[in-house]
């Protein structure tokens, strides 16, 4: 019917951007790029239980053969980082103001812990990354030990042959693991994909992948404490 | 049966509210909150005191009046329960029982546990219609519509507007409400037709009044009386995306949202 014509027309339509609506769309996009690249870094990290070599080449792959490739795969990961971070800010900022006055008394009947936590996972696990590029990448932070550049197998064993490094980075991974056993399924309802068959199916997926990518990451200081990678 | 009521009464939205406890003796385990509510109203308006205001106008769960949040759950302990069918009965003698209003900024309160809700109007104003020539009902069997998407649009259109899900949400978001009145018309054929400009607007106008942003927690559909499930936020985000896709005319200008610079 045409009454597009008599409607009063707004001059300035909210933006996709600024919608709560859009701002969830980006993150669930931004998220879905970081979690291949989390899938992808732990098969890379499982060749630690290769000899030292498999690494190590796999390394000097990474740096000198693709190392264009690597800038622009570092690029978007940041940009998809950055997003997802601004995006969280602003909305968090946003539900504040949206309940001035809180409940003297509050009871959650229906979420899982997981969910309840984001806001707090979330910046751990971001602490973590900055503490475990300095790590490992730059070399800056290595306690108790040198950071031979190149030798990755090497930095790795002597990392977290500090109990310390290993507890933080078991610490941090799992709570990676309860933002992802959430996020990946919040994620599909963000872009609005949702069905009463699929959603239990999504919800366990997300659950089991979630586990999956934690024993999968964890599984490495835990071996190089109990001496099986030496 | 012996309870204590610990209630927020607070006079006007510029006034400071606090809580007050009341005993209220005499309790049947029939009686359902509201006439809970009644029996001590009666007794205050005796001693000269003001009652305590609250909305009501069914009782028997289908109006989406009432509502308060009982104990920190939003219409109180029961699944799919508004206050008004809620029963005494669910409680123990000697216990003391917490009733707050719904809070969200954009409900400001009006009186004791009433607040106003006119924001999820205003959302309803702003795309929760169909387009259609009116004049003589068609046909009923013109336009064939199959079970499933009826269901899908009844268990939506199941909504009574109560704004327990804002209630519930950590966040004082109004998605679940907003996603049931998208998914309501959205999925019939009759609704089809404008239901991307329908998210566009609905969603617009959900944002202009200030409510806060779904992080999918599922908290709504706990405390909703009508058990709306939750994929009608997804169908909201669904028609939301796409119609930001394929825009092309401008939004109609949103209704001058309740509290303002929200």
């Amino acid at each position: 019917m045409g009454n597009t014509g008599v409607l009063p027309h707004h001059p300035h339509p909210i933006s996709f951007w600024q919608s709560s609506n859009g701002k969830k769309v980006v993150m669930a996009v931004t998220g879905a790029i970081m979690f291949l690249f989390i899938v992808g870094h732990m098969i890379g990290n499982l060749q630690m239980f290769l000899a030292p070599e498999h690494i190590n080449a796999y390394g000097h792959f990474l740096h000198h053969d693709i190392t264009e490739e690597l800038w622009i795969i570092r690029g978007i990961l940041l940009l998809a980082l950055g997003l997802h971070v601004t995006a969280t800010v602003q909305l968090a900022l946003r539900s504040r103001a949206a309940r001035p006055v809180g409940y003297s008394r509050k009871e959650a009947i229906n979420s899982s812990y997981a969910s309840r936590t984001m806001y707090w996972s979330g910046p751990i696990v971001l602490a973590f990354l900055i503490f475990h590029l300095l790590q490992f990448t730059a070399g800056y932070i290595h306690p108790q030990a040198q950071f031979v550049a190149g030798d990755v197998y090497g930095n790795v064993v002597s990392g977290f042959r500090v109990w310390w490094v290993s507890a933080w980075y078991i610490f941090a991974l799992c709570l990676l693991g309860l933002h992802l056993s959430h996020g990946l399924w919040s994620a599909f309802q963000s872009v609005g994909c949702a069905h009463p068959r699929h959603t239990r199916c999504l919800k366990m997926a997300a659950k089991a992948i979630a586990a999956l990518i934690v024993l999968g990451y964890v599984s490495i200081p835990i071996s190089v404490l109990l001496g099986v990678i030496k | 049966m012996r309870v204590t009521l610990k209630i927020w009464r607070q006079k006007s939205s510029s006034d400071k509210g606090q809580f007050v406890k009341y005993a209220v003796d005499d309790v049947d385990g029939e009686m359902s909150m509201l006439e809970c509510l009644d029996v001590l109203n009666e007794s205050l308006i005796l001693r000269g005191d003001v009652p305590v205001a609250f909305e009501h106008d069914c009782r028997e769960g289908i109006c989406g009046s009432c509502g308060f949040v009982i104990n920190g759950v939003a219409h109180g302990p029961e699944r799919a329960t508004t206050a008004c069918q809620l029963t005494m009965r669910h409680f123990k003698d000697g216990d003391e029982i917490t009733l707050e209003p719904w809070r969200a900024k954009a409900f400001p309160l009006v009186k004791d546990l009433v607040v106003n809700r006119r924001a999820l109007d205003h959302i309803i104003e702003a795309g929760g219609y169909i387009s259609v020539g009116t004049g003589q009902a068609p046909e009923a069997n013109g336009l064939p519509i199959g079970k499933e998407i009826a269901d899908k649009s009844m268990d939506a259109a199941a909504c009574i507007g109560c704004g327990a899900c804002v209630a519930a949400c950590p966040n004082a978001a109004a998605a679940l409400f907003t996603g049931a009145k998208i998914t309501h018309l959205g999925v019939l054929p009759q609704g089809e037709t404008e239901k991307h400009r329908r998210a566009l607007a609905m969603v617009a106008q959900m944002n202009a009044e200030g409510f806060g942003n779904c992080t999918n927690i599922g908290e709504c559909t706990g405390a909703c009386p009508k058990e709306i499930p939750l994929d009608v936020i997804a169908r909201m985000n669904r028609d939301y995306l796409c119609g930001s896709i394929q825009r092309r005319d401008d939004l109609p200008a949103p209704i001058p949202p309740v509290v303002e610079g929200a």
